[in-house]
């Protein structure tokens, strides 16, 4: 079990910094950083004290402790995909209203006297 | 200035579109004709302004849905009193266009569905499709309040209060039976008028066999959204 949770410490913490670096570099919005560092941070303690992972087990009816872990780790992987579909979804919608309103624009502007072009 | 326009979404339809706004302009008296072109990958474009339509072009792929409501708002902004979409493949005759402006005038009724149903000879469609349909009636009767013969008909004519709405809220994908929940859900009403429906001059049906199943789910859900988005107050009305 000490090798599961000295792995599971190792990816947080690997997740935290690759966070970390891709906010620094603006490769990742603060926005959505923050749910990956609280997944990051959150299995980081789970996966260092073990009195608490214990109870979670017991709570969650799981016998094996380190299962309540990835249990935990599923969880929070399914919220997560939830939320950028909902994201994507968003996106879609803005996009299709931008290619409308970009080729309705065009039109009219096609339809205006040349002179009153600019550029 | 015309009152109403002719809409034709079209996506690879350069076998056919010509042809059909060509026909249009003959029967109909030269109206406004604008194609809505959901970037097409042949020479659609071109062929439309041979046959001497408006085109508005969509800068990527949007789907039928998407590509009508860009036809709509466009329609709204320029202040068209009444739409009529057709098809490109040529499936319509453009006859019918003044039954259905005819009846949009004289009811007062915000859409008008031309019904291959309610003709007397007999429509082209197979019978998978047509297993669909009597399905999709069953559905939307309780929830129109009134039966609908061709619910996923393209043939279909819209005032400005319609257009209004379809502007802002328009389903996308497969539009034309989510549209009849949409208008309901404004308390609108619709009529049918009979209309012939000859074989497509090119290109296929966008429903093939394999996606029935797709649609059939997809339209079930979207229709079940759209109820949910019901308000009681103008449910009653």
């Amino acid at each position: 079990m000490s090798r599961l949770l000295l792995f599971t410490s190792l990816g947080s913490c690997i997740l935290i910094l690759m966070v970390l670096q891709s906010l620094r570099r603006a490769h990742i919005r603060v926005e959505y950083s923050i749910s990956w560092l609280a997944a990051g941070f959150g299995l980081l303690m789970l996966s260092r004290w073990e009195s608490g992972l214990v109870w979670l087990s017991k709570v969650l009816g799981v016998t094996y402790p380190p299962a309540a872990l990835l249990g935990v780790g599923v969880g929070i992987l399914m919220l997560m995909l939830y939320r950028v579909s909902m994201v994507v979804s968003e996106l879609k919608d803005n996009n299709i209203a931008l290619a409308q309103k970009v080729a309705i624009l065009e039109y009219r502007l096609q339809s205006l006297p040349d002179n009153e072009k600019v550029g | 200035m015309s009152d109403f326009l002719i809409l034709i979404p079209a996506f690879n339809e350069a076998g056919s579109i010509r042809w059909v706004i060509e026909e249009a302009k003959r029967v109909l008296n030269n109206p406004p004709i604008f194609v809505v072109d959901d970037c097409s990958q042949d020479a659609t474009v071109a062929e439309a302004r041979l046959g001497g339509a408006r085109v508005l072009s969509l800068p990527h792929h949007l789907g039928l849905g998407g590509c009508l409501q860009a036809g709509y708002r466009l329609a709204y902004e320029l202040g068209y009193q009444y739409v009529v979409r057709m098809d490109g493949d040529g499936q319509m005759d453009p006859a019918s266009v003044n039954t259905i402006l005819a009846e949009l005038k004289s009811s007062g009724h915000q859409m008008v569905i031309g019904s291959r149903y309610l003709a007397k000879s007999s429509p082209y469609s197979s019978a998978l499709r047509h297993a669909g349909i009597v399905f999709f009636r069953m559905v939307l009767r309780p929830i129109l309040g009134k039966p609908v013969h061709d619910p996923t008909s393209g043939f279909v004519g819209v005032n400005r209060e319609a257009l209004e709405v379809f502007s802002r809220s328009f389903p996308l994908e497969y539009p034309e039976i989510e549209a009849l929940v949409v208008l309901r859900r404004g308390a609108f009403h619709f009529t049918e008028v009979p209309c012939t429906m000859r074989p497509r001059r090119s290109g296929t049906s966008t429903i093939t066999a394999l996606k029935s199943i797709y649609y059939i789910l997809h339209v079930l859900l979207g229709v079940l959204v759209n109820i949910l988005k019901f308000d009681r107050k103008l449910w009653r009305r």
